[in-house]
């Protein structure tokens, strides 16, 4: 038995810490904290709602996106604001390619190095590169002379002995399987990928001026013009450009991210049995089809799954979503042991300690920024599995073909999908049906305006004056991460309270007033570690459910004494 | 003469005794494609296209400096930028220019390992390093409302920034306290030059920051061995040196009094003048309309809504309500005007910040930045 500890948690965002405890090889127990605390939920009170969007999509650069639409969803559901079809298309357009850039990013650039060992890719032959890159896709950059060339790269990389980020890394560990070839291939793609995400997230440009943070929102529509005769607004020349960056997209989804995921897949197989979590799973559903504001017309459904039942898909009520705070470093004018739903959250902070510089957290008692959020008292994963899954119990044609398709490629049953491998899996797999998905979406737009229809914004309500003196309204989102709710009152035209429930307070949530662990708590129970002096097992299964904020792993004695700090690589 | 990388006083020039220019051909960058990017970084520095062979000169004997990357109170959203950055592009930063030995975001290592690294290059570069900073920093109640690795935020800054060579603020966070800072400011966030005084900082502001401003900085520094010139907010005057107004495209429409009446409208299409619609670019110093985002591909006013002036100090407070037109306009499409509201603006975010103490800190800080200019 041993303590150690992994702090920060790196290649994720933000700033999230894990104390657990590990017995006979294995984790025991878990808990999860978030060490930073901003307080926007009280910058924003008292202000214009319609800024709301702008301070919001601060919480998160990475999902640069999400909150901003959470945003603008609730003020407009407050002041019952239906929004043109042209501006629900454009904002499925800009949610889409966000996931798709999100996930392969985080495919790449944050979860590859916890299965991709970059060292013995130099070892790598790449005349065998090339062999094994083009059997399994037809991806054009699979010569010997290419592959050649990254690893001369890598080589005077490394030559240099500066290894710069990859530094320090858990390189040579036992748990790593892949031959050296299919290492060379990953960190040929680990560049091609920086390349193109930055590449095709131009569309967010053309529609939304910039990425990160967008800047066309607003509350009513999107602040960027219709018109094929003009140079200052969205045009047929625009649109093409979009067109041509979906071409990209999707070709790089399906020859270079899908073949690698279900190759590396195919050497980790082991890891669909562990990292299974609470296994309830909700989706509030994306995608809005036309205007109506109806659940039913959401292209990925809305949902619960419970207790990994694919058979029943659960209807989902917002009124049942309370936030606890009994292990987290607020306190609620009720008291303890007390939910409370987000229309009458309050986020009074109260640091409890420990006094920093320290060394673990006080467990017993508050442990975490995060607030544990519960649906029905009980804790929800969510993200693209989730939704994945939501789909599929419903009955989602081309999701359950896709997931089908998947698994037997994999030779594996929908029960692997319960677990670390099924996470990474059902990102990869969403982000193929997304890719395919977009251009049909842009199509629509197009259709529109070769029709006439140039409407972008309903300004009814644009004016404050126009407000009731009281509204109260809630936005649901599925963000990359998954499931996210923004909840607002207004009154006289000003915000008298905001909440957000963020994917990552779903699933990095510390334990509920009953004890109950959260997703991330949850997950990691029993997963096998080799090597206690470097846990690279605990970052797959936190890394695979993407965490959105930063993080650190402590593994507690369970004894309860002799606290030693061992060094983690 | 200014202090270079090396810790010495030189000239500012790079020695010419060094080995010639073989660095960039031996990692496989053609030279073709490299003096391309010399020629692109002239421009963004603001500099004539002479200036190109000297910039290519300079690079070519560059060690990789080393660099390290603090996140604080952030949304990673300026990790992000970085990674859209174009010339250079990330890979290149990270492979060809730069060593960048810490980024949570980016980085394999993790844990205790990860926090060695850092120890390492505080102990051992002392003075020679150049740390970017991500995030305020939170200094009340002890500061503890953002820890790493146990440690708060200041603690970390004042002992990584406090050795370092300089330090790069980036995004209004890290330079401003930002968003965090806004009223009522719960955590007392503020940005670096506040949270740690004897630091050597320039600040990047923008929400996030233009990547190309990033590497338009570090190519500056590597090229002329010392900072850029900068305005009385610490923001390098190639990049904040003009004001949005003054190069932004739809300006002719302003000085014709056209402007966007409503979303969609007619004016909204033809790409009038988004004034009226609350638009900050008469107060905000920037150069977005120029250098542009995502490979020069648009910008906020290019696309149509307003600039929210997030290159300006205290912006979440002083810039709000957004779709506010700025005040005391007495007549639309009378030039003086605007530059008048521009001023008055400037002058009360510079009366605000003079009372954190910030501007005279970074005024008699050690001859660095070489000098200062008004804006």
């Amino acid at each position: 038995m041993a303590k150690i500890a992994i702090d920060p948690i790196t290649r994720i965002e933000g700033h999230l810490r894990i104390e657990a405890e590990i017995s006979g090889g294995r984790v025991a127990d878990a808990w999860s904290s978030s060490t930073m605390f901003r307080g926007i939920e009280r910058i924003l009170q008292g202000r214009d709602p319609r800024d709301a969007w702008v301070f919001t999509q601060r919480f998160c650069g990475v999902c640069t996106t999400v909150h901003a639409i959470a945003s603008i969803r609730c003020v407009e559901n407050a002041l019952n604001i239906t929004i043109p079809q042209n501006a629900e298309i454009i904002r499925n357009i800009i949610i889409g390619i966000q996931n798709v850039q999100d996930h392969v990013i985080h495919f790449y650039h944050l979860h590859a190095l916890d299965w991709v060992d970059i060292t013995s890719a130099l070892k790598a032959d790449p005349a065998k590169t090339a062999s094994l890159s083009a059997s399994i896709s037809e991806w054009p950059l699979n010569s010997p002379t290419y592959f050649k060339g990254v690893q001369g790269k890598l080589k005077a990389f490394v030559e240099t002995g500066r290894l710069g980020p990859f530094a320090n890394a858990y390189w040579g560990h036992p748990a790593y399987r892949l031959p050296p070839e299919a290492n060379l291939m990953a960190v040929a793609h680990y560049l091609e990928a920086l390349e193109w995400q930055k590449e095709i997230i131009r569309i967010h440009a053309i529609l939304g001026s910039k990425n990160p943070h967008p800047q066309t929102f607003i509350v009513g529509g999107m602040a960027i013009a219709l018109d094929p005769d003009s140079q200052s607004a969205l045009n047929m020349d625009k649109i093409a450009e979009i067109r041509s960056l979906l071409k990209k997209t999707r070709d790089f989804v399906e020859k270079v991210y899908i073949p690698d995921l279900l190759a590396v897949a195919a050497f980790y197989k082991d890891w669909a049995a562990i990292g299974g979590g609470v296994g309830n799973y909700l989706a509030y559903g994306d995608f809005p089809m036309d205007n109506s504001g109806k659940p039913e017309k959401l292209w990925m459904p809305r949902g619960i799954i419970l207790n990994r039942d694919l058979s029943k898909v659960h209807p989902v009520d917002d009124k049942k979503i309370a936030e606890y705070v009994d292990h987290s470093w607020y306190e609620y004018s009720a008291g303890a042991g007390k939910g409370v739903h987000p229309w009458d959250g309050e986020t009074n902070h109260k640091y409890t300690g420990p006094r920093p510089p320290y060394e673990f957290l006080d467990t017993n008692g508050k442990y975490s920024w995060v607030k544990a959020p519960r649906y029905a008292d009980q804790p929800m994963e969510v993200g693209p599995l989730s939704r994945l899954l939501v789909a599929y119990g419903a009955g989602h044609k081309e999701v359950k073909q896709a997931v089908d398709g998947v698994l037997a490629k994999l030779g594996v049953g929908p029960e692997a999908l319960f677990s670390t491998l099924g996470r990474t899996a059902a990102r990869g797999i969403e982000t193929l049906l997304l890719a395919a998905e977009l251009p049909k979406w842009l199509d629509q737009l197009t259709a529109n305006i070769v029709g006439g229809d140039l409407h972008i914004h309903n300004s009814e309500r644009w004016d404050p004056k126009d407000w009731p003196k009281e509204a109260s309204g809630f936005g649901l989102h599925e963000a990359p991460r998954g499931a996210l709710g923004h909840w607002i009152r207004i009154r006289d035209q000003k915000i008298l309270n905001y909440q957000a429930i963020v994917p990552s307070t779903w699933n990095a949530s510390p334990r509920d007033a009953a004890g109950t662990r959260g997703p991330y708590e949850a997950a990691l129970i029993d997963t096998p570690i080799a090597d206690q002096n470097k846990p690279l097992e605990i970052l797959r299964t936190i890394h695979s459910f993407d965490p959105c904020l930063a993080c650190a792993v402590h593994l507690v004695d369970p004894a309860g004494n002799d606290l030693v700090r061992v060094r983690v690589l | 003469m200014s202090r270079t990388r090396d810790g010495n006083e030189h000239d500012g020039l790079p020695d010419p005794a060094l080995p010639p220019p073989t660095v960039w051909e031996e990692r496989g960058i053609s030279r073709r494609d490299f003096m391309k990017f010399c020629t692109a970084m002239s421009a963004a520095l603001a500099l004539p296209p002479a200036f190109a062979p000297k910039i290519a000169h300079a690079l070519d004997q560059v060690k990789r400096p080393t660099l390290v990357w603090l996140e604080f109170q952030d949304c990673a959203g300026n990790t992000e930028a970085l990674l859209r950055s174009s010339h250079p592009t990330v890979a290149e930063l990270v492979l060809d220019v730069l060593s960048i030995d810490y980024h949570e975001t980016i980085m394999a290592a993790a844990g205790h390992q990860a926090e060695e690294a850092l120890a390492k290059v505080t102990k051992e570069q002392k003075g020679k390093y150049l740390v970017i900073v991500e995030g305020s920093i939170p200094m009340k109640d002890n500061g503890v409302y953002c820890c790493v690795g146990g440690r708060t935020a200041v603690d970390i800054a004042r002992e990584v920034c406090g050795n370092a060579f300089a330090t790069i603020a980036v995004g209004s966070c890290a330079a401003y306290g930002g968003i965090p800072a806004a009223a009522p400011n719960p955590t007392g966030a503020v940005g670096v030059k506040e949270a740690v005084p004897e630091a050597t900082v320039i600040n990047l502001p923008g929400c996030p920051l233009n990547p190309d401003n990033l590497t338009a900085l570090v190519v500056h520094y590597l090229t002329f061995n010392k900072l850029p010139a900068v305005d009385s907010h610490g923001r390098p005057l190639f990049a904040y040196g003009k004001r949005i107004h003054d190069a932004c495209e739809r300006r002719p429409h302003f000085d014709a009094g056209q402007y966007v009446e409503e979303w969609g409208d007619h004016g909204h299409k033809k790409g009038y003048c988004l004034y009226k619609m609350g638009c900050k670019g008469p107060a905000t110093w920037h150069n977005c309309p120029t250098q542009r985002y995502n490979m020069k591909t648009s910008w906020p006013v290019g696309a149509g809504h307003g600039c929210v002036g997030c290159s300006e100090p205290l912006f979440w407070d002083s810039m709000t309500p957004f779709y506010r037109r700025l005040p005391n306009v007495p007549g639309f499409g009378i030039e003086s005007t605007a530059d008048k509201i521009g001023a008055g603006l400037a002058v009360a975010t510079a009366a605000a910040f003079a009372g954190h103490g910030v501007i005279s800190g970074m005024r008699h800080d050690k001859g660095k930045p070489e000098d200062h200019e008004e804006a």
